[in-house]
């Protein structure tokens, strides 16, 4: 999506707005394939039903209907709701989703921004959305919206740290904040002197990937740690008074959220959008073929429904925790031993 | 730590809670509480009944449960009823397990009349008491996945149940409302290949019950929510009156079925009465589950020696009642169901009282529920298992 893949010079407003369309796209369109794939079909065999199967071949047209029935119903703004702040909040939650995919590479030039501290980008416009999800606790005037806002709010702050700790592994391990460098390192890499699979993180830093799929989970706010939802306790939490288009985006933002993170997991630990350098002799970011601004995405889109398939398994079958339980966890377990993973790291990054 | 000790400490820790909690409230220039209603209208109480609760943050300081905005006045309808006619109404009480709440009442009216189900019948009833208690209990065990966050079991339960209640749909002709149990009987015989369906299915539960205690009781963070959580001691149980699974899971072994001669077929096979020591929610639970086991057991050997004869005793076509009054209770899926029926000699009973399991087992919902945070609210509310009408009736 740069200048180079087009193979044209284009006027930065073009440019501009091609990267929009192609953010637009990078983040509706996984959204879409995870709920259909997943929510609706997945989860139905999980649970032993069909799911949908009437609107088009095997329910494939569903999510359509479901959109269109959302933008039909009634907007409704509680009397008591902080109505300006209540209607941005929804906003506010999708925002972040489209400020996260933008620094998350497709190919050699298939990216949005090349940012040099990509990493910190990310995991600083993350915490957007809980910004989104307080204010929408607060401003619905609803007791359980409010329980649930502010069960959000000490969640997914208790869970940035271990997010933040986890990915300082593989900042090390690669020596860059930038993620399409970090996509090199791990695809030029070797394992002791073997680079037929170049040198993917997810193996060095196993303890770190699980804790990042683990805070991701509760960033996403997905069982077992979807307490600030908690349907059966405080009937959507934040969610609870809003519905129609609204409720369309906080449902957009959920799952589109969860393809972006999947997709910022895959470029930290799964190698990205690349291959294996050593397959066609690569070994600078130049000489990478243009065919792989074509065959990167789709990769990308691979890697990115496997780890949104782990999130969703997990999240069809746990039970959730309990609020304390979870700081407990998140404090008492994830950040030491994300500690102790730094130190090794460090160590080893020192010794080879 | 032993399990008492354990016990003790968790009742202190709760109850240190719920007195820095009061002491907070009655502190000027603290923040007031917050009044929460959980229903008329909640997921979490399976209809409509409202627990309002007064929060510290999210610790309960008080709870009250308020029933009966589902209350359809059966007492009061059975008077205008015959005895024939009751049956219909009575199975609406607990819904899940409807065929149980039938059997007390028409025992009852049995008893005023001095008549005895024939020994087949007696065998049917058991083996139709068992399967709705099957039916009630494994939606519970699905349910309260549903309440603690994890949404796959529920799904197992409703599967598995149906097989439960295409058994006494092909017995009875009623899916959840049989209304096939009379005086002095029942309507008809089990129909062909009943018996063999039955092995098959309670097979099928077996399974479905180790499947639960893998998928659920097995998990880390489901122990975590329901260990230790809503502990009801021995004598707090008894003396609010709790029955069934509930009472069993404070130790007191205690079950109608067991410790009553009724004309069933209980006591004529071979079967464990289960308790657990902890009376937490995961007690209760699991209590539960096992009954739902130790149920496939007995009606696979109620199957085994099921006696030839008729079904129904000879009564005569108009039933009237002589005069008298009469208690009968048993142990149904949620606890102690038991009806008092005064007859004057009419076609209809002058007056019943109807001791509805829910009801009394509720009740502790105030002393239980003081001092435990939002999310245990339903985890106990949960591991307690009522039914709205079993409630409000």
């Amino acid at each position: 999506m740069s200048a180079s893949l087009l193979a044209a010079d284009l006027p930065y407003w073009a440019q501009a707005l091609l990267r929009v369309l192609g953010g637009v796209v990078a983040v509706l369109l996984p959204a879409g394939t995870i709920v259909y794939v997943f929510l609706f079909k997945m989860m139905s065999f999980m649970q032993s039903r069909l799911g949908p199967m009437e609107a088009g071949p095997y329910g494939s047209m569903q999510l359509f209907a479901e959109v269109g029935k959302w933008l039909q119903k009634e907007d409704i703004t509680p009397e008591r709701a902080d109505r300006f702040i209540f209607k941005i909040a929804p906003l506010v939650v999708l925002v972040s989703t489209f400020l996260l995919v933008a620094v998350v590479p497709f190919g050699p030039d298939a990216w949005f921004t090349n940012f040099e501290a990509g990493v910190f980008y990310m995991l600083a416009v993350s915490s957007v959305s809980v910004l989104g999800i307080l204010i929408a606790g607060w401003a619905s005037a609803n007791k359980y919206s409010l329980l649930g806002g502010l069960r959000a709010a000490g969640q997914l702050i208790a869970y940035e740290l271990p997010m933040v700790l986890a990915v300082i592994g593989v900042i090390i391990q690669a020596g860059t904040m930038n993620l399409q460098d970090i996509v090199f390192a791990q695809n030029a890499g070797s394992m002791f002197g073997w680079d037929g699979l170049g040198n993917p993180y997810i193996l060095t830093q196993f303890v770190g990937f699980i804790i990042f799929m683990i805070a991701v989970q509760a960033e996403l706010t997905q069982t077992p740690f979807d307490m600030p939802i908690a349907e059966s306790e405080l009937v959507s939490g934040y969610m609870t008074e809003y519905s129609g288009f609204r409720f369309l985006t906080f449902f957009i933002a959920e799952f589109a959220t969860a393809g972006v993170f999947s997709l910022i997991a895959s470029v930290l630990f799964l190698g990205g959008w690349g291959i294996p350098f050593a397959w066609f002799g690569w070994d600078t970011m130049d000489s990478v073929d243009n065919w792989m601004n074509v065959v990167g995405p789709l990769i990308m889109v691979t890697k990115m429904m496997l780890l949104s398939f782990i999130i969703m398994w997990v999240r069809f079958s746990y039970p959730r925790f309990r609020e304390d339980q979870l700081q407990r966890f998140a404090w008492k377990v994830l950040v030491p031993v994300s500690l102790v993973n730094i130190m090794i790291t460090a160590i080893l990054k020192v010794a080879f | 730590m032993t399990s008492t000790e354990s016990l003790i400490d968790r009742r202190q820790l709760s109850y240190i809670a719920a007195q820095a909690a009061d002491a907070r409230l009655n502190v000027e220039l603290e923040t007031e509480g917050m009044t929460l209603n959980i229903g008329p209208q909640h997921p979490a109480t399976h209809g409509t009944l409202r627990i309002i609760a007064r929060l510290d943050g999210e610790q309960v300081v008080w709870a009250e449960p308020s029933c009966g905005y589902m209350h359809r006045g059966y007492e009061k309808l059975t008077e205008v009823r015959t005895y024939p006619q009751v049956t219909a109404l009575v199975n609406r009480i607990d819904w899940l397990g409807s065929f149980a709440n039938e059997v007390p009442f028409i025992l009852a009216a049995e008893k005023l009349m001095e008549i005895e189900a024939p020994p087949r019948a007696q065998w049917i009833r058991t083996i139709l008491f068992e399967l709705s208690r099957i039916a009630n209990v494994s939606l519970f065990l699905g349910d309260l996945g549903v309440q603690l966050g994890a949404i796959t079991p529920v799904f197992m339960a409703f599967r598995d149940r149906e097989y439960v209640l295409n058994l006494i749909e092909g017995a009875t002709g009623g899916r959840f409302h049989p209304n096939f149990d009379r005086i002095g009987g029942l309507k008809e015989d089990l129909p062909a290949g009943f018996i063999d369906e039955t092995r098959v299915v309670m097979k099928k539960l077996r399974n479905f019950c180790d499947e639960m205690e893998n998928l659920l009781f097995g998990n880390e963070i489901f122990q975590s929510r329901t260990r230790g959580i809503g502990v009801i001691p021995k004598d707090v149980a008894m003396q609010y009156g709790l029955s069934g699974a509930n009472l069993r899971a404070s130790g007191v072994d205690w079950d109608l079925r067991r410790d009553q001669t009724l004309p069933m077929a209980w006591n004529k096979v071979d079967w464990k009465v289960w308790t657990h020591p902890d009376g937490d929610s995961f007690a209760r639970c699991w209590v539960r589950l096992q009954e739902v086991r130790e149920s496939t057991l007995i009606v696979d050997q109620l199957l085994d020696n099921i006696p030839s004869g008729p079904v129904m005793a000879k009564v005569p076509r108009i039933i009237k009642v002589p005069e008298g009054e009469a208690w009968v209770s048993t142990e149904n899926p949620l606890g102690e169901m038991g009806y008092y029926v005064v007859s004057k000699g009419d076609l209809g009973p002058f007056r019943t009282k109807i001791r509805s399991a829910s009801f009394n087992n509720i009740s502790i919902v105030p002393w239980v529920l003081k001092g435990v945070y939002v999310p245990d609210i339903i985890t106990i509310l949960a591991s307690l298992y009522f039914i709205l009408g079993d409630i409000d009736r």
